[in-house]
């Protein structure tokens, strides 16, 4: 599983990064980022789908891998 | 140019904000809240939800003759469409009332950026971002933690305190004195500036502008003081500040730091208010909250769902026709994010109020480019603030529902709040 924050969307509201931690960081201006390569760890699925769900700009893609 | 020149003539800077058009101010009861609707009548301020809901089903774009003519959305869809659409909707003014700037204030307004469209509307708001992102609000959370527990500290010995009054509105007054380095003890000025500025729009003009005159002079004060004794804060980061290779004009100083002082305040008093209440009034979430503490982050987001204390407005930019409406160049519209997140078509149960709801994209910081730049400091204060009541005071009643105030306009929540604490 892969996320992505669509830069063009995100206003930085900051849910992915309070929800989880682990998967998004915040930019010099409060804008959501992706930390590393935003592969998501084994156990963190349920935190990137709420992330995902979560997000009232609809900025994160969570692309499940097969 | 020096600083002291810039901020030498305060008439000056008093022009843009009187300049506009007016209208005549109508009152009284709504007759028909689909042609008639009115934020700022008493029926609209003790409950809008079943107003909002009962639109949503039959309008669902309310009108109203009454602040020169304007619409008011009740769907999620059509909230979201408005806030996302600067061509077609102006931020000129967010306030809705019988003034209208000038078109010519356009893309700054009075408050930059909340006043502002694009393109300039970004360059400003990146100057304010970097304060207010999560990171640099949480280094405010120990203070706020122990200004909430000195607030508890000052119940001793009471039965009853006013929830709103006592505790709620002076945490975010004595935040934001602090970010912007303003004396403490002005703080009950500020609330009366709160008023002025979105409880006041029906008044007469002369005296509207006369209340904002006196809003414009502090802050004029606060701005000649930092120029000539500059500290660590907002008001002398702005008063350096550059933007296209100058510094700031002015206006834009003074415009931004009437937005910061006026929009943390009663909206962050409002939101912990609001929660306050439920939970004097539902034991079992209370209850729940003071077993399971790590729920409250997930209950707040839910709070601010059902109670979003926020309306903003916009301005139309041109004759359209808009979701089978005519619009007219210069209509309001009152952007209710509370309708927008009580939508049926957005949210399971969407009357209901669930403290473990887990998914929720609601809307009560707004949507788009003009999201609430403080809604993480916001978010902290209410955290905060719910942490150590709930920690201080685990069980509390509503001493008397009817006693209960909410403030009418653009921003809800209760103004009074007798709860039963011993």
């Amino acid at each position: 599983m892969k996320v992505e924050i669509d830069a063009r969307r995100c206003q930085g509201h900051g849910r992915c990064y309070d929800l989880a931690p682990a998967l998004f960081g915040e930019d010099d201006e409060g804008y959501g980022t992706v930390l590393g390569d935003g592969a998501v760890p084994a156990g963190g699925e349920n935190e990137a789908r709420l992330a995902a769900a979560n997000c009232p700009e609809r900025a994160i893609d969570v692309r499940e891998e097969a | 140019m020096t600083a002291d020149e810039r901020f030498g003539d305060y008439e000056e800077m008093r022009d843009g904000r009187v300049e506009g058009t007016r209208n005549e101010v109508v009152t009284g009861p709504v007759s028909d809240w689909a042609t008639d609707f009115s934020h700022l009548e008493p029926e609209w301020a003790a409950d809008p939800y079943p107003i909002q809901d009962e639109l949503r089903g039959r309008c669902p774009v309310a009108h109203t003759e009454r602040f020169g003519g304007g619409w008011l959305p009740t769907r999620y869809e059509d909230v979201a469409e408005i806030a996302y659409d600067t061509e077609r909707f102006s931020s000129r003014s967010v306030v809705m009332s019988n003034f209208r700037p000038p078109p010519g204030a356009a893309p700054i307004g009075v408050t930059p950026p909340i006043s502002s469209d694009p393109p300039f509307h970004h360059d400003a708001r990146k100057l304010l971002l970097p304060a207010f992102k999560k990171s640099a609000v949480t280094k405010l959370e120990p203070a706020t933690r122990a200004f909430c527990h000195a607030l508890i500290d000052s119940f001793e010995g009471r039965d009853v305190v006013d929830a709103a009054h006592d505790y709620g509105q002076h945490i975010p007054i004595r935040v934001i004195a602090d970010m912007l380095g303003f004396p403490p003890e002005d703080g009950p000025r500020f609330r009366e500036f709160v008023e002025t500025t979105l409880e006041g729009i029906n008044l007469p003009p002369d005296e509207r502008i006369a209340r904002m005159d006196k809003l414009f002079a502090y802050l004029h004060e606060q701005i000649r003081d930092h120029v000539d004794h500059p500290r660590d804060d907002l008001t002398t980061y702005l008063i350096n500040a550059e933007l296209y290779g100058r510094k700031l004009d002015p206006s834009h100083v003074s415009g931004t730091m009437a937005l910061l002082l006026i929009a943390g305040i009663d909206t962050t008093w409002s939101a912990i208010g609001a929660s306050l209440w439920h939970l004097a009034r539902t034991p079992a979430d209370r209850e729940r909250l003071v077993a399971e503490p790590g729920l409250l982050p997930t209950a707040m987001e839910e709070f601010l769902r059902v109670f979003a204390p926020v309306t903003m407005a916009r301005l139309v930019r041109d004759d359209m026709t808009w979701r089978g409406v005519d619009m007219k160049a210069d209509d309001w519209i009152l952007l209710s994010f509370p309708a927008a997140n009580r939508d049926p078509a957005q949210f399971d149960r969407a009357g209901e109020i669930a403290i473990d709801r887990e998914v929720n994209r609601h809307a009560a910081f707004g949507l788009g480019i003009h999201r609430c730049l403080g809604s993480h400091l916001a978010r902290m204060e209410l955290r905060v603030a719910l942490e150590v009541w709930l920690e201080r005071i685990p069980s509390f009643t509503l001493e008397d529902p009817s006693a209960v105030t909410w403030a009418a306009g653009q921003v809800r929540g209760p103004r009074t709040l007798p709860v039963r604490i011993g």
